[in-house]
């Protein structure tokens, strides 16, 4: 196949790198969101011990 | 125990990964065949390499989990191989959008590097269910290291068999004699390598702290439970 003009190989390109950049911006907030919660159990762990 | 030098280790990762789309972007030519959609090559190519050398990491960490008998090597083979799915998963993406691009179609069967990635993948999609499928955690952790060794070692011989039928795949570009990436290009791959290998090793070591942070959360718990029952 001879290869697409620029307008049309963007579209392809843009796809690629933004499922790229889709996984790992959902990996790590799915990452984020675990260590915000292990920080809240420690704070009611700190809190529970207190009293 | 597993944060250590983590902060340095997302710095570079940050740093080379903005390096690598620069390069991509701005330095690396056109190629004179596949014309704009060969970028694809700088993202999907280094996701397949780490994602393949990630499984086998997998394999090197639970030989030592079976030989030491100490679960933390499981831990490390557990979220190397996960990190390497979820990889895979983009390296399949992306070369369905690359394979549109080039041949017209999102799939072709009759591609043996295509579906023998995808081999591998669904190879190690069974990793999960046998993993949670055992509920006794020492069973579960020797069961899934047996499988990580053994799938672990399927990916080398993978790579070999699709080298040797070699007549029937798409051109190689890298090889020891050099190959026929012109050099500008070999280096923004190399670079775009090296920002994808340090994006696994920092994911990896967050998802470990993760986990590890998990885990002593739980000890704590049950032993401030012990201690209030007392």
């Amino acid at each position: 196949m001879p290869a697409l003009p620029l307008d049309e190989a963007g579209k392809y390109v843009a796809g690629a790198y933004v499922v790229f950049v889709t996984l790992i911006v959902i990996y790590v907030a799915i990452l984020g969101a675990k260590i915000a919660r292990i920080d809240r159990e420690i704070s009611e762990l700190a809190a529970e011990d207190e009293e | 125990m597993y944060s250590k030098g983590l902060k340095p280790l997302s710095l570079a990762t940050v740093v080379t990964l903005a390096t690598a789309m620069a390069l991509v972007f701005f330095y690396a030519p056109l190629d004179a065949d596949q014309g704009f959609v060969q970028k694809i090559f700088y993202v999907h190519v280094p996701m397949a390499i780490v994602a393949l050398c990630g499984f086998v990491a997998g394999g090197v960490m639970a030989i030592r989990h079976l030989r030491s008998g100490d679960p933390s090597w499981d831990m490390r083979a557990y979220v190397a191989i996960h990190l390497s799915i979820i990889l895979g998963v983009g390296v399949l993406v992306t070369g369905s959008i690359w394979a549109k691009a080039s041949w017209g179609h999102w799939w072709v069967w009759d591609e043996p590097v295509l579906v023998s990635f995808l081999v591998v993948f669904l190879l190690y999609c069974v990793y999960y269910p046998l993993r949670f499928s055992i509920e006794d955690p020492e069973r579960q952790a020797r069961y899934a290291s047996v499988f990580a060794i053994a799938a672990g070692a399927f990916v080398p011989l993978n790579f070999v068999a699709v080298r040797l039928a070699e007549a029937y795949t798409h051109p190689r570009v890298l090889s020891q004699t050099g190959g026929s990436l012109p050099g500008d290009m070999r280096l923004t791959f190399l670079v775009s390598l090296l920002a994808m290998a340090l994006l696994f090793v920092t994911l990896w070591k967050l998802e470990l702290t993760a986990k590890h942070a998990s885990m002593e959360l739980k000890k704590l718990r049950r032993k401030l439970n012990a201690r209030v029952a007392a």
